[in-house]
């Protein structure tokens, strides 16, 4: 955004779009606040990506099911335990086969040491049934879940940005194809399309973020299509066309300048709705594979852990997602505000 | 009218052709060969080849795209690979579970989020309405997922008031016993969005002229929003509810897999796993369909609400 602020050279000609959609949402309190929040968030799911932290979230560190600290230690459990027999030991060794080589047996294990793990009876926030520290792993989930919700959607925004700007710009045969296309892909509940793409990607982080793009993209493609076919017969592009300004630059360095806060505003819907997306395909079994962590495959583990009173993984993950999709969603609006005032209030 | 209906139906035919071209490429190139998903993890590579033959794996490409395009033509879909049950049998008997689910749904979403969004609207700028407004953007921002989980764990789990899951033979025993708490996580949760939705709809027509117009006659402020501004706020209502309808389906749909229904989601998310082609193709199309059908009543609705509405 800054490079192109500084790009526009300043003097009569007046604000850039960005520039004046930059002053609009410094001037948003709620937007400020829900940007800084979003990129803190960002920062974390990078600096974890970078393995800075959470990169030792399979670490067994806790007793199983371990409580947060401020819960305390789980009291003892007093079911399952053998009561100690009360009688004197019976001496079997003359009819146990096995007593000949206990002494060997117990020579041979001298031989390997085992490093007794002292485990921790209570994490920062709570242990899963493994005893990991949930905060750490709820880390590495969040980074997982925000970055397949952040990739899928720059993906679906650029199919969507590409395949309606050839549809609005050129229209003709080419449009009636592609309206054809979209026509197909919204005419199935997306949910449909999310299974069948599912199953036949397989599971993975790339494949998920491939699977939302290509059943997501549509949204971003109606409204871009819309501006382009606005757009294309405006003054600036006849005149761009009359200068002799290839199709190509006519679409790609007139419009879509002109366009993209469009695609912006989109791309960060987009964002919201496929991080939730991510967590019902990974609870499903269809998102990420087993040896991941991602908010969904921690809620899945969580329904059956809350029967038998263990909520805090499932609280951690709500809070956490809780925060980061609010202060997005806050964003976008604070976003689309600054970017189009015509809607401001819409919504 | 009539020639309007017949156009919405007759170009619905390329739509319905690409969604069976798209799903029948999409399993064909890039999906698990399906005999041997049947054949399972024991066949020996003939038992296989006899499951391919069986199924017509074996003939050209286009040859198979040729017998489902008769298929869908006559309507006859065959059976199922994995259950051998008819797939229009298969479509009719989960057909109902999913009704169950999202017509309720459907109902109570937009019958509560009126009054709701009316209330908001008129009490607009109070500390009410940015209070309900700021729970309504974090509800929003909680998966679906929790919403499930922590309302079977404690209505139905602790509190016992619902089952936690199930599903019956007797239609009434669904709706008013299973399919309950289902529909009240989606209300709950659609709840929010629609709020927000439709305040901003009636905020919209609060704005304009005739309302002034409605106050300066002297008009009591129960009357202009319940006769004026309610009547003409229906038409984006209606608009949002053909839009918000796909999303009623992936709720229902969710929700099925969550509550072990046996609906037509489950049922998709099944065939889906174990690459019935039959069943997968078929629903796609009938789905597409009912879908399309749908948006067509929606917009003939539209007409009856809105006499102004020039149908093209």
């Amino acid at each position: 955004m800054t490079a192109v602020t500084s790009s526009s050279p300043a003097g009569p000609r007046g604000q850039s779009v960005w520039s004046a959609a930059w002053r609009r949402l410094k001037s948003d309190r709620v937007g400020v606040a829900s940007m800084i929040v979003v990129l803190l968030c960002l920062l974390l799911v990078i600096a974890t990506g970078l393995g800075l932290f959470a990169s030792d979230w399979q670490q067994e560190v806790g007793v199983p099911n371990a409580p947060p600290h401020f819960v305390g230690p789980a009291p003892p459990e007093a079911i399952g335990t053998i009561a100690q027999p009360k009688g004197p030991d019976v001496d079997l060794s003359d009819v146990d086969p096995l007593a000949p080589r206990y002494k060997e047996w117990a020579e041979r294990a001298l031989k390997y040491k085992t490093a007794a793990v002292a485990r921790a009876e209570t994490l920062p926030l709570g242990g899963d049934n493994l005893g990991r520290n949930v905060w750490k792993k709820a880390l590495k989930g969040a980074q997982v879940s925000i970055t397949v919700g952040v990739l899928a959607s720059i993906v679906a925004t650029l199919i969507g940005t590409l395949l309606g700007g050839v549809s609005g710009f050129f229209g003709g045969k080419v449009g009636d194809l592609l309206e054809w296309v979209y026509n197909v892909f919204t005419a199935m509940p997306s949910i449909l399309l999310i299974f069948a793409f599912a199953v036949v990607f397989g599971r993975g982080v790339l494949p998920v973020v491939m699977i939302l793009a290509l059943t997501g993209w549509t949204g971003t493609y109606r409204l871009i299509r819309a501006e382009f076919m606005k757009h294309r017969v405006r003054e600036y592009v006849r005149s761009a066309e009359a200068i002799g300004a290839s199709r190509f630059s006519r679409m790609f360095k007139h419009i879509l300048p002109n366009v993209s806060h469009v695609a912006l505003v989109q791309l960060s819907l987009y964002v919201v709705s496929f991080i939730k997306y991510e967590v019902i395909l990974s609870y499903l079994g269809l998102g990420v594979s087993v040896d991941q962590v991602s908010w969904g495959t921690m809620l899945s583990e969580a329904q059956s852990e809350l029967l038998l009173g263990y909520w805090w993984q499932l609280a951690v993950v709500t809070v956490m997602m809780a925060v980061f999709v609010t202060a997005f969603s806050l964003f976008t609006d604070a976003l689309r505000d600054a970017l189009d005032p015509k809607l401001r209030g819409l919504e | 009218m009539a020639a309007y209906v017949i156009r919405r139906l007759w170009q619905m035919i390329p739509t319905l052709l690409g969604v069976v071209l798209l799903v029948f490429f999409l399993f064909k190139w890039f999906g698990n060969d399906p005999a041997e998903v049947l054949g399972g993890l024991n066949a020996s590579p003939e038992q296989i080849q006899v499951i391919r033959d069986q199924l017509g794996l074996n003939k050209p490409v286009l040859d198979q795209l040729l017998i489902f395009l008769r298929q869908v033509v006559t309507l006859d879909w065959g059976r199922s690979w994995a259950t051998n049950e008819a797939v229009s049998h298969l479509f009719a008997t989960r057909l109902p579970a999913t009704l169950t689910l999202m017509v309720p749904i459907l109902f109570l979403q937009v019958l509560l989020a009126i009054p709701f969004g009316l209330t908001v609207a008129y009490l607009r700028g109070t500390l009410v309405d940015r209070t309900v407004m700021v729970l309504a953007t974090v509800a929003v921002s909680i998966s679906l997922l929790v919403y499930v989980i922590v309302f079977q764990y404690v209505f139905a789990f602790r509190l016992g008031w619902f089952p936690v899951q199930g599903w019956s033979n007797s239609f009434w025993t669904n709706l008013t016993n299973y399919s309950l708490l289902p529909i009240i996580v989606q209300v709950a949760v659609a709840l929010s969005p629609y709020t927000r939705l439709y305040r901003t709809f009636f905020l919209d027509e609060i704005g304009h002229d005739y309302v002034r117009t409605a106050r300066a006659k002297g008009l009591s402020e129960r009357v202009i929003l319940l006769k004026h501004v309610m009547r003409n706020a229906m038409i984006p209502i209606l608009t949002n509810i053909s839009v918000a309808l796909p999303d009623v389906f992936v709720g229902s749909f969710l929700l099925e897999v969550f509550f072990s229904i046996p609906g037509l989601g489950r049922e998709t998310l099944l065939a889906v796993n174990r690459g019935d082609y039959p069943v997968i193709q078929a629903f796609a199309i009938y789905i597409a369909a009912l879908t399309m059908v749908i948006n067509l009543l929606t917009d003939l609705l539209y007409k009856l609400v809105d006499p102004r509405v020039v149908l093209k």
